[in-house]
């Protein structure tokens, strides 16, 4: 599928072919394609149920979800056959729809942990505490935070929002090359939507490429995508540039329900 | 769940080896003269050999207790030998007469006694079987006016002091297994911390069970006198055997007005295989007095060994304003059954306590946390503070929780809060996706759950602690 948005520019970074996944059995997605290429935002939207969240989660490798067809590769290797972490270490970033809290540990342990493991992975030399502070400063600042959250324990307390922002704390700090934000502007307040969607946006390069899964337009004023796709019953039934969400904003969803195809 | 993260948890016994050294063990089974043997080996004063042998005499006539939740065969008493010593007893004072092998194996534990090697700032004192061999840096606390040396040392080099105050908090008939203790304990350390004097130095004694089908029966009694502070741990280990082995400790904390005591233990003696062949059965008599006013005792414990554990370390809060503190995680993998918990006996006028209890399960492991909080009558504004948290790993694996409250004063307020987690796959995968491997991903997780006891251990034993579950240094930036 090609959008009609822009120009296709950049290498392929991401490139699902007919993805099919179960969950407990049910079939979620039926037959998924998508291609994503480096400096482009995709748009990810779709009515309730209709395996948005489901495609984000395959994609990173949840153990709960089975593949049962297709392919998907990312820069070229099968996704598929790597473990989670394995993605995550070359660079593919899930922020989560439900932020998962972990007690006792706190917020600048995990992420330099997160950071370490990655730069050993790539062959790079583990920060220490002293450093890796330096580094967090900046981003803190870019989400309107304090170092007050450093010290506090993963997501443990958090209101749904200050979860929210974290995950885009740890996309900041991690800085892949394959972002996936699930529903992250779902729960957010007015202002908090902006600073999030703000600091997405500055992490935009030639050299990555996000995908936006949402249910609302509004983010899509803040993050312009390059690209929106409309999923319904596990398939994209439509794809087109951003003017595709204001439509959608105005239609809602049903009138593409009815005009997807049945096998 | 993986049996991946089962694996992590479940961490290979490292402490299984034998030391290949002569000992002198008496014949198995217990009698009037067995214990006047291990008493005359010890060289002890008559008084001391009385008190044993009323000990025995009440022990004969008790139940073994089997109230606890756990489940286990008969125990043979005749079975069992009651003193095993290493040959070529060492002078105390000097490590050069001290057998080479006994040194190596503190070493391979990870306790160097010998004096070049020593660890700066902890004194130790290291109990092979029934004997102590080495007691480090006495004479430096002798400078302070600390007394830090083997029990049988100071029944005969302080008489007056042992005498005052063994069996004043565990009394020789407390419980069978007390009692037990009383008749044939072997060694262990007595402390002894002056009228207000801060101890310079944690002081420690490491515990190793080495001869086969002997029972282990260390005494440890702690004096801080008025307005003292001191800090004392204790570790354990044992090689891996077939067949189970007794160890039935007793430790007795006195703290007088305004005094410190600090507690801690690393409990790790072999829990047996994954069958649940073999491992100690560590059924242990811990209690603290806090006898004076504003007094504080601290109990902290790390429970990952032994095949069964059934301990309860307790304070009594006599004097007024006194302070009892239990901080404890115990985790029961494989087969393993652990039924510890706390008892604190609130007498004094605004006496305070806190319980933390971490219990963690996997394997096959049965986790119970049993607890006591009493109030009496005369204790006005009492407080206490518990919290019960238990974690499950795997599906085969039970946590226990048995809280008794007993309220005799209506001013006493009393907070219970209770928790049971299972590690998550989605907290798991969480970890995973920003790039932890799922060993480390689990060790965050438990080591997350258990930071509230892991930070009241000395420097030394959390990073021990923390080695222990298998897990990588938090080392928290916070």
């Amino acid at each position: 599928m090609t959008g009609k948005g822009k120009r296709e520019t950049g290498n392929v970074l991401l490139e699902v072919r007919d993805l099919h996944a179960t969950v407990e059995g049910r079939e979620i997605l039926r037959g998924i394609d998508l291609t994503v290429r480096t400096g482009e935002v995709h748009a990810i939207m779709g009515p309730n149920g209709s395996g948005k969240s489901t495609l984000a989660q395959v994609l990173a490798g949840h153990p709960a979800y089975a593949v049962t067809a297709g392919q998907v590769l990312y820069e070229g290797k099968d996704l598929l056959a790597m473990a989670p972490e394995a993605r995550a270490r070359e660079g593919v970033f899930l922020a989560f729809q439900y932020p998962v809290a972990i007690r006792g540990i706190t917020n600048a342990y995990f992420l330099r942990s997160a950071v370490n493991a990655i730069r050993k992975h790539r062959g790079e030399e583990e920060l220490g505490p002293v450093e890796f502070m330096d580094e967090l400063e900046e981003k803190l600042k870019a989400i309107g935070w304090d170092s007050s959250y450093l010290t506090r324990p993963v997501n443990d307390g958090f209101s749904g929002g200050e979860k929210k922002r974290n995950e885009i704390l740890q996309l900041a700090v991690l800085d892949p090359r394959l972002a996936i934000l699930d529903e992250t502007d779902s729960g957010l307040d007015i202002d908090a939507l902006k600073t999030v969607a703000h600091t997405v946006d500055k992490l935009r390069r030639p050299d990555n490429a996000t995908v936006l899964v949402t249910h609302y337009y509004r983010i899509l004023t803040h993050i312009r995508p390059d690209f929106v796709h409309v999923l319904a019953d596990g398939r994209i039934v439509k794809s087109g540039g951003k003017e595709l969400a204001l439509e959608l904003e105005e239609k809602g969803y049903d009138w593409l329900r009815e005009a997807a195809p049945v096998t | 769940m993986s049996s991946g993260i089962e694996a992590q948890v479940l961490q290979p016994y490292k402490y299984g080896f034998v030391t290949d050294i002569e000992s002198e063990t008496v014949a198995p089974g217990l009698s009037e003269d067995v214990i006047r043997l291990i008493s005359q080996k010890k060289g002890e004063p008559g008084w001391m050999v009385e008190w044993r042998l009323k000990a025995y005499r009440n022990w004969q006539k008790m139940p073994e207790p089997h109230w606890a939740n756990v489940q286990y065969g008969p125990v043979d008493y005749q079975a069992i030998s009651y003193y095993a010593a290493p040959k070529q007893r060492p002078k105390l004072d000097s490590l050069d007469q001290v057998d080479p092998k006994l040194l190596e194996t503190f070493e391979k534990l990870g306790i160097p006694i010998e004096e070049r090697k020593r660890l700066a700032g902890v004194a130790v004192d290291a109990v092979f079987d029934s004997v102590s061999v080495a007691t480090t840096f006495r004479e430096e606390l002798k400078k302070h006016g600390v007394i830090f040396c083997a029990i049988s040392e100071a029944i005969r080099e302080y008489p007056d002091l042992v005498r005052q105050y063994l069996g004043s908090v565990v009394p020789y008939n407390d419980n069978f297994f007390a009692a037990l203790n009383s008749a044939v304990f072997t060694d262990g350390s007595f402390v002894y911390v002056p009228k207000g004097v801060r101890c310079p130095m944690e002081l420690s004694t490491y515990f190793r069970i080495n001869a086969e089908s002997t029972g282990q029966f260390e005494r440890t009694l702690i004096v801080a006198d008025a307005g003292s502070h001191v800090s004392y741990l204790e570790g354990c280990s044992a090689p891996v055997r077939d067949a189970n082995q007794l160890h039935a400790a007793v430790v007795e904390l006195v703290a007088l007005d305004h005094a410190t005591i600090k507690y801690s233990t690393i409990q790790n003696w072999y829990p047996g295989d994954e069958e649940g062949r073999g491992g100690i059965y560590n059924f242990v008599t811990k209690r603290g007095a806090c006898r004076g006013r504003g007094s504080k005792i601290s109990w902290t414990q790390v429970e990952t060994g032994s095949a069964i554990t059934w301990k309860y370390p307790g304070c009594i809060l006599q004097g007024d304003d006194s302070i009892g503190e239990f901080y404890s995680v115990a985790v029961t993998n494989h087969r393993q059954q652990a039924d510890t918990g706390t008892k604190m006996i609130h007498m004094g006028k605004n006496t305070r306590s806190t319980i933390v209890s971490k219990g963690i399960s996997a394997g096959r492991g049965q986790n119970t946390y049993r607890g006591l909080v009493k109030i009496l009558k005369g204790a006005e504004q009492a407080r206490n503070y518990s919290q019960c948290d238990s974690m499950l790993i795997g599906d085969k694996c039970g946590a226990h929780t048995f809280p008794y409250i007993d309220v005799r004063n209506s001013t006493a307020i009393m907070e219970h809060e209770a928790s049971t987690s299972k590690i998550g796959e989605d907290q798991i995968f969480y970890a995973k996706q920003r790039g932890l491997s799922a060993e480390d991903a689990v060790s965050m997780i438990v080591n997350g759950f258990c930071k509230e006891v892991f930070k009241e251990l000395p420097m030394e034993f959390a990073v021990e602690a923390q080695r222990l579950l298998g897990i990588s240094l938090e080392g928290s930036v916070g």
